[in-house]
């Protein structure tokens, strides 16, 4: 019976967020200009529902101090309450209230991570069409040092840096960045190595165009399309490594809300059969598979694939 | 030919079959008819986008991803291929019915024997076990002339050539011994040479087998050698269909005629250059080669303002790597490249933006010539900024004059992206684009050979017009002696890297002829439904005379 029940709510959840994500396409259509709603028209439901979650994450990160309730850090109650109605979701370990500081993890967990994947991806992707553009010794030394650093795992050797720069939010923004970055470099160098050949290229180098125009009038938009699906699903990847790292202490560092860490601190009520602690990791799941609804589908016209 | 209903192979009435495009439901075959007989060989002849390719596949049961049979019957042996479930007619397919596509490097899978490949279909429909259909494969392989056929089913695709490749996969398609086979294009992407095996091969072996075809093809001379009858298709609608005498001899439409007059256009001769003139271009003894390889041996010419010279050579003869070394894409390793009696550096990045500006090309494949991302404004105008420094207004304008020099109208056009243009607009695009640097001498690599017939035709001619109009000279690459006809002043033909011949264009096409260019020449296909049974008669003649 139980397991009936279970599945009929987990029914429900996916045609609820069908629904969602059809309501929000529909919306979406009409009330975008013409060029963009044609592109909206090709979005399956996922996709629909996977956009409307990411807008609603960055929604609630922007006006954290508005929506949360209470303070982001202040101890308002007695340590572990219950759902009630004053503190909605309950307090932490400390006695934080659980719903302010899971919008607030939103802001500082997705507000980092989105930082981080930006700064690796002008890293890798600079680097990595010069490598295509260039080649020779240029590409010669950019891979071989990719191929190193690559050659580390990724969490051990991040663990490794941290402790010798020291744990800080720049810190760690940069560390992830540049390891990161070499994924991104080996993709943007074996897309730009397949453009390069283009005769568009060759025609644009017969023309004397420089360097920087060569990358960025000729090859780059077309190797956006690969590059932007990348970015999708590298955002799920360092957002995972950063709560890893809040998990183990070396990430995101107290007082300051963050979901990894949010987790670790309330695990013991698990013991309880609380569900609580598993909300910011549910957070964490619920952005990570919209986001890569919407990658599914940014892959899917880039590439040009049917059915 | 008898009528009667059981000679009848394949009927097709009113087909119809849609595309879709931008969301909507588009039709590209709009109700044809066809009838063929048990051995006959149906020749279809349009431009592309005619709906040729997709009536083929038809033939089968099949449609495109994106496209739908939505109307009209088809019938082949008394099946119905709409109605029939797609098990039996996966099981007609490869058995009864064969598909030879137009880029057999393309077709074959790479990482299988040649001959692995032939034995799949056979074995999959149960005719014969793996040891027969390897023996029948070497007979077949034989039967096409196929050199060393005891051995070369054992080659990956790679390790043969594409000729070769092109006769395997027919034997491929009769490995089942079908009724029907369906050659799409089967030698578009070949050297005329070439070409000439594959047909007499393919023509062999289907009177052989008396096997029914469907020839696709948008080269009237070819589709002459080949068919019983002739269909004649625009924009998914028949125009005329009879047999390939009556066919060739009175067309009836208009628009056939029209196909049929392409092959006329030929400029005036040219007055001789006078003696001294310094030629724009001076190509002196230039050795250059990729790795230990020598592709050019020590070739030697000079073209003049205002002249055409064709380069005319098969695929390897080294007329593309010329164009490189003249571009600097490729510094030789001997000789020289002159520019109005000045040399030029070895290598394009030592030019000066003027030596750049000067010489321009034009590019075979106008799809990967233009960066898809660009509008015609930024892909024509950024030469005109680069080189002329004109901004905003004078830009402006100077985009727009190009367009409409390439016959193109500006306000509609400016502001489109290539991927919304024709084959033969985005072509014209690649000549806007050389012209915008305002050279004195373009490249013009194989520019006609990816295009129908007619559009090739308006950009010779549109290239004629300028090269009047803005003094310009042209090198000419190509292995298309129809092209060499219509546009060249002077000729040079090349073979593995040699020149074996050069002179004016008159010279060229009267004897005597150097061997290599006898064999070219013949080996162009004519109209005449006889040339390729006389040709053949020919040279065994000659062979057996020698």
């Amino acid at each position: 019976m139980g397991f009936l029940i279970g599945l009929f709510w987990l029914a429900a959840v996916i045609v609820a967020s069908m629904a969602l994500g059809w309501l929000f396409r529909t919306i979406a259509i009409a009330i975008s200009p013409h060029g963009v709603a044609k592109e909206f028209r090709t979005m399956p439901l996922t996709a629909g529902f996977g956009l409307l979650m990411i807008l609603t994450y960055v929604f609630v990160a922007i006006f954290a101090p508005i929506i949360a309730p209470f303070p982001e850090t202040e101890i308002v109650g007695r340590e572990y309450q219950a759902w009630d109605n004053v503190h909605l979701l309950g307090t932490d370990n400390l006695g934080r209230d659980m719903l302010s500081r899971l919008i607030y993890g939103a802001r500082n967990t997705v507000g980092i991570a989105f930082v981080t994947t930006a700064l690796a991806f002008i890293l890798g992707s600079v680097l990595g069409l010069l490598a295509a553009v260039v080649g020779g010794w240029l590409d010669q030394f950019l891979s071989r040092t990719v191929d190193v650093l690559m050659a580390i795992p990724a969490l051990i050797f991040a663990l490794l840096l941290l402790t010798i720069v020291g744990t800080s939010i720049i810190n760690m923004i940069i560390v992830i960045a540049v390891i990161d970055a070499t994924r991104v470099f080996r993709l943007a160098r074996a897309v730009a190595m397949n453009i390069v050949v283009m005769d568009y290229v060759e025609a644009a180098k017969l023309r004397g165009e420089g360097l920087w125009r060569l990358i960025t009038r000729e090859i780059l938009p077309n190797a956006m399309a690969p590059l932007v699906a990348e970015f999708g699903l590298r955002f799920c990847f360092v957002f995972l490594t950063i709560s890893a790292l809040s998990f183990l202490g070396l990430g995101i560092q107290p007082p300051t809300a963050d979901w990894g860490s949010m987790v670790k601190d309330n695990a013991t009520l698990i013991s309880f059969g609380d569900i609580t602690p598993l909300l910011p990791a549910g957070a964490i799941a619920l952005l990570t598979v919209s986001v890569n609804f919407v990658v599914d589908w940014q892959l899917h016209r880039a590439s040009g694939l049917k059915e | 030919m008898s009528e009667t209903h059981k000679d009848v192979l394949l009927t097709m009435k009113g087909l119809r079959i849609e595309g879709r495009s931008d969301e909507q439901w588009m039709e590209i075959v709009k109700g044809v008819d066809l009838t063929l007989h048990k051995g006959e060989v149906l020749g279809l002849i349009g431009e592309s986008g005619a709906g040729k390719s997709t009536i083929g596949l038809a033939a089968m049961g099949f449609a495109r991803d994106g496209c739908r049979i939505s109307g009209g019957e088809i019938m082949f042996d008394g099946i119905n291929m709409r109605e029939t479930s797609e098990t039996e007619r996966r099981n007609l397919r490869g058995k009864r019915i064969a598909y030879v596509a137009q880029s057999a490097a393309a077709s074959f899978n790479p990482s299988h024997k040649l001959i692995d490949q032939y034995s799949e279909a056979p074995i999959q429909h149960s005719v014969m076990s793996r040891s027969e259909a390897q023996g029948d494969a070497i007979d077949l392989y034989r039967r096409m002339q196929l050199p060393n056929p005891d051995e070369i089913g054992f080659r990956y695709p790679h390790q043969v050539s594409g000729g070769q490749l092109q006769r395997a996969m027919t034997a491929m398609a009769m490995a089942c011994r079908p009724d029907l086979i369906i050659f799409d294009e089967p030698t578009t992407a070949l050297d005329v040479t070439t070409q000439i095996e594959v047909l007499s091969a393919i023509r062999d072996i289907v009177e052989q087998f008396d096997t029914a075809a469907i020839y696709i093809t948008h080269d009237l001379a070819v589709v002459a050698q080949m068919a019983d009858k002739i269909k004649v298709l625009l924009k998914g609608e028949e125009v005329e269909e009879s047999d390939t005498k009556s066919m060739l001899n009175n067309p009836t439409q208009d628009y056939t005629k029209s196909l049929w007059a392409v092959r006329s256009f030929t400029r005036p001769d040219q007055p001789p250059v006078e003696k001294g003139t310094t030629p724009v271009v001076s190509v002196r003894n230039v050795t250059a080669g990729y790795g230990s390889i020598d592709v050019l041996k020590g070739i030697s010419f000079d073209i003049h303002a205002r002249r055409t010279m064709a380069v005319v050579g098969e695929s390897g003869s080294g007329n593309s790597t010329t164009a490189r070394v003249i571009t600097g894409l490729l510094p030789p390793r001997r000789g020289e490249v002159l520019f109005n009696g000045e040399a030029l550096p070895p290598d394009y990045r030592n030019r000066s933006r003027d030596q750049l500006r000067q010489a321009q090309m034009i590019y075979q494949m106008a799809d990967t010539a233009l960066n898809p991302k660009l509008k015609l404004r930024d892909l024509i105008g950024r030469p005109a900024q680069m080189y002329l420094g004109l901004q905003g207004k004078q830009l402006e304008d100077r985009i727009k004059d190009l367009l409409n020099l390439i016959e193109l109208e500006p306000d509609q056009y400016i502001d489109r992206l290539p991927s919304e243009l024709s084959g033969g607009q985005k072509q014209r695009i690649g000549i806007a684009r050389a012209l915008a640097a305002e050279p004195q001498f373009i490249i013009c690599d194989e520019v006609t050979s990816a295009l129908d017939q007619l559009v090739a035709e308006g950009i010779l001619k549109l290239l004629d017009k300028l090269q009047g109009e803005f003094n310009l000279a042209y090198m000419f690459i190509t292995h298309d002696l129809a092209t060499v006809k219509a546009i060249a002043d002077e000729v040079v033909v090349m073979k593995e890297g040699i020149v074996v011949e050069k002179g004016p264009k008159a010279e060229m096409f009267q004897p005597p002829h150097d061997p290599y260019t006898e064999l070219l020449l013949s080996s162009v296909p004519e109209m005449d439904p006889d040339w390729l049974s006389t040709l053949l008669e020919e040279r065994a003649r000659k062979a057996s005379g020698a």
